[in-house]
């Protein structure tokens, strides 16, 4: 699991039957400290995110686990962050 | 497993069924000297771990999901499976 931040919307007309419905989205990682941390990748969303959101997403096999089918993706966005509280903050 | 130190918590109502009622929490990998190694992470706490202490971290595998016995459980990857007391070299 790690931090991310959508920052763009996929469209793709002809995809694979598990991805039917889902939303594509653009995201960027974030380290803890929600600094940029790699390359933007493609994700599945299953919580109806937005442009803009903080997320946390899972990668590998259990990114296929947590949609309801069974689904060749390696990126699924797994839930939206309300706050983050980091070892020193008051 | 990795060695990781507990940075950071996060809190967040929308997400998928699985993480339900689970805490979880950014946990930075450090060499065995406890220095940082690496990005950080998020993990499941399986061990009632907080924020300082230095963990066991299990990513990815089937293994990590027997750290909770909850069967059914199969979008999770990562899990603080220990607190650990002592390294030493």
């Amino acid at each position: 699991m790690k931090l991310g931040k959508v920052i763009g919307r996929v469209v793709s007309t002809v995809k694979h039957h598990s991805f039917e419905n889902r939303p594509l989205l653009l995201v960027q990682g974030l380290d803890e400290n929600q600094q940029d941390s790699g390359a933007p990748f493609v994700a599945v969303d299953i919580v109806q995110s937005g442009q803009g959101d903080l997320i946390f997403y899972e990668c590998g096999k259990e990114a296929g686990f947590a949609m309801d089918t069974l689904s060749p993706c390696d990126a699924t966005i797994i839930g939206h962050v309300d706050a983050i509280q980091l070892e020193g903050d008051a | 497993m990795i060695l990781a130190r507990v940075v950071g918590n996060l809190v967040a109502t929308v997400k998928h069924r699985d993480y339900e009622g689970k805490k979880i929490f950014f946990v930075q990998p450090i060499d065995p000297e406890g220095n940082p190694k690496g990005k950080s992470l998020l993990a499941v706490d399986a061990v009632q771990s907080g924020i300082g202490d230095t963990v066991l971290v299990l990513d990815e595998g089937g293994s990590a999901k027997m750290c909770i016995d909850q069967p059914g459980i199969e979008a999770i990857r990562c899990f603080i499976a220990g607190i650990v007391d002592e390294v030493s070299l």
